[in-house]
């Protein structure tokens, strides 16, 4: 495990005046993953994406890339690429003068570079379109040739700061695979910013969730919906019902007055915890079957499935079925024992902070 | 041609008589007087006058100033407006103590105090000569008047740069660092040629009004060095040849044309107009 | 950290460029002796003949009024303008903003000559009105430049939603427009104002016998020396419009202040 890790941030905190915006950051990327620091905005990813570009120096702590310390190496020496949220083309300058820029600075031939052009443009499906000017691109096209700028020098490791953040949805989701398969062509490490979690879940091999200068949780993007470690993972990923509830003993908690059982063990007696349970998993039943009843109070037609508020118990609970039941209708509501998400309360105020603005 | 083209008509119709009454029709003028003499015959003379020694010199000369002044400017306010660029301060207070806080000042009374300071035994040579510096005697030569011209127009450099640098985007300069230049090569190949529309409006601001000042050659060149603009001055209000002194404001308004056209071609989206 | 201190001496040089003459126009305004080149002890005495100059009073009358008429006539003419160049097409648009650019890039000697062949060619007689006329005339522009990108930024939308609630077009153009484009209109007025107060040249071309704004009063005097009472009176209105701005970037911040408290 030790050998394959490319980048080690160890101990990194920054800071603008009072305002601390990464505190004690330790994370490592391995060698040709595609990483995903997601979270909202002021969580401190875009921060750590700077320091590893090396645009902002920490106060403490220490970049390691390849084994060597490069804290206070300058940008245009590290052997990293940036592809930035919004594009920052040169305007003065041809498509092909634009991905020659680097090749250039480093004196590389000149048949090498136009090869290297040649292969970029062919990578990023714009063949022949050297000679245009960048405003002459739409936005997708423009981030294409950000990316191909960048990847002509050969990176280690390519990071993109919500390179999609300026596109619409369709064109999204399009370049979502794009770069999924410029990832696995290359083989290189792709270090990703989004506040999008469903970008952050189709792209990544990891997920590293941030929130006011902390990580959250890290983890494959299965993990991290299915087994939220906090409330703020929970909520932030996907649409969640999250409660407070007490762990009776292993396997059996209590949520608003009514037993469930579940998988989890290892909480303690009578603990009190936070469970998540995830709309699609909420099950709705006759009224006898169930576990809790309650009645339908609100209904919505989402395409795929329906969207419901159930009340019971005191709770209004988000339910998504491809069943519909009409408003007032009685029903029982019944959770598999491993839909039920168990999680500890948090400890400090620090890591609660559920408030989000996106 | 309904109603809306009308009232747009309508409400834009003082400024668009007030453009064709006092720009459009006073320029025609100018022309009309210059390409006839007295008699209202037409004619060439007063054009081709700019030929004969004494006006051709003032021409040269007024050239060879404007030419020194706009360069100077320009190296001087580059590195203000980077440093500007770095410093975020409020922009409208710098732009009002640059700019318009000094010109409560009367110009011509704050072009008359570099006299006071640049003579002979003026406050720069009293200080360096407690420094135990050679004296500078430079007023009442052409070197005063560069000097009077760079005073008065450099605001008009610094701005049109200082915009046009605040506009480009970090992330453009962290690119071409991301991408392996240094601060050096970043600047030439990145910041300078994107700053060009600025630098093309500077140059215009400082180059026309240099080339055509009678004033600050009169104030600080002693009155014995002739531009071309106190030519033209003084057949107007001394001589009143009218009919020359067009024909010779002709000659100048080729300079601007020029300049205009240079302008246009590089400052399509006007970023680096005047303010 | 040598970088800091390299910029903050270039600031410093240029700002002592700038600011020089002005400092030794307010000392001479102090200076018992009559004349630039001797220091002659310390005295009040200008500032009090100052009132008592009748001729500088009348040409700073002059000059403040006909300040104030060609930025106030300027402002409504250039916003006026602004709002109806806004709704052309393309073509004709661009035509009048080039010519509107046309007394911003000529030379003022050629702007000068040209009022004054008109006036004499139609007839008018050199005097207050045809100072004015210039005034306005190249004011306009700086007018334009200032409201244009705000009627630009201002766009379409917030009228269109005030008509659809419901108002009359003058009562959107007065309760939506207007405030909106209100700072631009300031500024505009504002350095109308300036402009017209330092201006020499145009002036001087449109303003025949008799009649002296400051700045040809000044120029007049060159020759036989400027009365010192003259320096009084540019430091009395430099020190005034200083002061002026001090409050008016302070009082923002102060009433922040007790807001805040």
């Amino acid at each position: 495990m030790n050998q394959d890790k490319l980048i080690d941030l160890v101990n990194i905190t920054k800071s603008y005046g009072d305002n601390i915006i990464l505190d004690d950051l330790n994370l490592y990327i391995r060698e040709n993953e595609f990483i995903t620091l997601l979270g909202p905005s002021g969580c401190g990813k875009t921060t750590t994406l700077r320091i590893l570009g090396g645009f902002e120096n920490p106060d403490k702590g220490k970049v390691i890339f390849d084994g060597k310390d490069i804290t206070n190496l300058p940008p245009n020496k590290r052997a990293l690429n940036t592809v930035f949220q919004k594009y920052a083309l040169f305007s003065h300058m041809t498509i092909a003068e634009n991905i020659a820029f680097g090749l250039k600075i480093k004196k590389k031939p000149k048949s090498y570079i136009d090869d290297k052009i040649k292969y970029a443009l062919k990578l990023v499906n714009l063949e022949g379109y050297g000679n245009r000017s960048p405003e002459s691109l739409s936005g997708g096209q423009q981030q294409r040739i950000a990316i191909a700028r960048a990847i002509v020098n050969e990176p280690k490791v390519l990071l993109l700061d919500e390179p999609l953040g300026a596109l619409d949805l369709k064109l999204r989701q399009d370049m979502q695979y794009e770069l999924i398969r410029l990832k696995n062509e290359l083989g290189i490490t792709f270090i990703y910013v989004t506040h999008d979690q469903e970008e952050a879940l189709t792209m990544s091999d990891t997920i590293v969730v941030m929130n006011q200068g902390y990580i959250q949780q890290i983890g494959t993007p299965e993990k991290i919906y299915n087994e939220p470690e906090n409330s703020f993972v929970a909520d932030f990923i996907g649409e969640s019902n999250i409660l407070s509830a007490i762990m009776i003993k292993d396997k059996l908690v209590e949520i608003l007055g009514a037993r469930f059982a579940c998988v989890d063990t290892g909480f303690g007696i009578n603990q009190p915890v936070d469970v998540v349970i995830r709309p699609e998993d909420i099950d709705l039943v006759k009224p006898e079957e169930g576990t809790i009843e309650g009645v339908v109070t609100g209904l919505i037609f989402k395409g795929v499935h329906y969207e419901m508020d159930v009340m019971a118990n005191g709770h209004e609970w988000l339910v998504h079925s491809t069943d519909m039941f009409a408003v007032g209708t009685k029903v029982g509501i019944h959770i598999d024992p491993f839909d039920i998400q168990i999680m500890h309360k948090p400890e400090s105020e620090d890591e609660e902070a559920v408030s989000f603005n996106e | 041609m309904n109603k809306t083209f009308l009232k747009k008509y309508l409400i834009s119709g003082p400024y668009l008589f007030w453009m064709i009454a006092f720009t459009i029709i006073p320029i025609c003028l100018v022309i009309y007087y210059g390409l006839t003499d007295k008699s209202g015959t037409f004619t060439l003379q007063n054009l081709m006058s700019i030929t004969t020694p004494e006006h051709f010199k003032a021409l040269w000369l007024s050239l060879l100033l404007s030419l020194a002044s706009t360069i100077i400017c320009l190296l001087l306010a580059y590195p203000l407006a980077m440093i500007l660029k770095g410093l975020s301060v409020n922009k409208n207070s710098f732009i009002v103590f640059i700019f318009i806080l000094p010109m409560w000042m009367n110009f011509l009374l704050r072009t008359l105090a570099w006299q006071t300071i640049l003579e002979k035994n003026g406050v720069l040579n009293t200080l360096l000569e407690i420094l135990h510096l050679p004296s500078l005697n430079i007023i009442n030569t052409p070197y005063a008047i560069i000097f009077g011209m760079v005073y008065n127009f450099l605001p008009f450099m610094v701005l049109p740069i200082y915009n046009v640098l605040i506009k480009i985007d970090d992330n453009v300069i962290h690119a071409a660092k991301d991408l392996g230049a240094n601060s050096v090569q970043t600047f030439f190949k990145i910041i300078f040629p994107l700053s060009i529309p600025g630098v093309i409006s500077g140059i215009t601001m400082v180059f026309i009004p240099s080339l055509t000042t009678f004033v600050i050659s009169n104030l600080l060149g002693g009155g014995k060095i002739y531009l071309i603009g106190n030519i033209i001055e003084q057949e107007f209000t001394t001589a009143y040849n009218w009919h020359l002194g067009s024909g010779l404001s002709m000659v100048l308004m080729v300079f601007i044309l020029l300049n205009m056209i240079l302008t246009f071609k590089f400052d399509k989206g006007g970023g680096g107009a005047v303010l | 950290m040598i970088k800091k201190s390299l910029r903050n001496i270039y600031l410093a040089l240029i700002f002592i460029l700038l600011y020089a003459p002005i400092g030794t126009l307010m000392v001479l305004s102090f200076n018992a002796s009559k004349s630039r080149a001797k220091w002659g002890g310390f005295t009040f005495k200008w500032y009090i003949e100052l009132f008592q100059n009748q001729a500088i009073m009348e040409s700073l009358y002059l000059t403040l009024l006909l300040a104030f008429l060609s930025a106030f006539i300027a402002t409504i003419i250039g916003t006026a303008a602004c709002i109806g160049i806004n709704r052309m097409k393309k073509g004709p648009q661009s035509i009048i903003m080039g010519i509107t650019n046309i007394p911003l890039l000529n030379a003022e000697i050629v702007t000068g000559i040209s009022f004054m062949l008109m006036f004499i060619a139609f007839n008018i007689s050199l005097g207050f009105n045809t100072v004015l006329i210039g005034h306005i005339s190249f004011n306009i522009p700086y007018v334009i430049l200032s409201v244009m990108p705000k009627v630009k930024q201002t766009g379409k939308s917030s009228y269109e939603a005030a008509l659809d609630l419901g108002a009359t077009p003058i009562y959107a153009f007065w309760k939506v427009i207007l405030p909106d484009i209100l700072p631009g209109i300031l500024s505009g007025f504002l350095l109308s104002f300036t402009m017209s107060l330092d201006d020499f040249i145009i002036t001087y071309f449109t303003k025949g016998r008799g009649i002296n704004t400051l700045s040809t009063k000044i120029y007049s005097e060159v020759k036989k020396g400027i009365k010192p009472e003259m320096y009084a009176l540019s430091t009395l209105l430099f020190l005034s419009v200083l002061i002026l701005l001090i409050l008016v970037n302070r009082l923002p911040k102060a009433k922040e202040k007790i807001n805040n408290k």
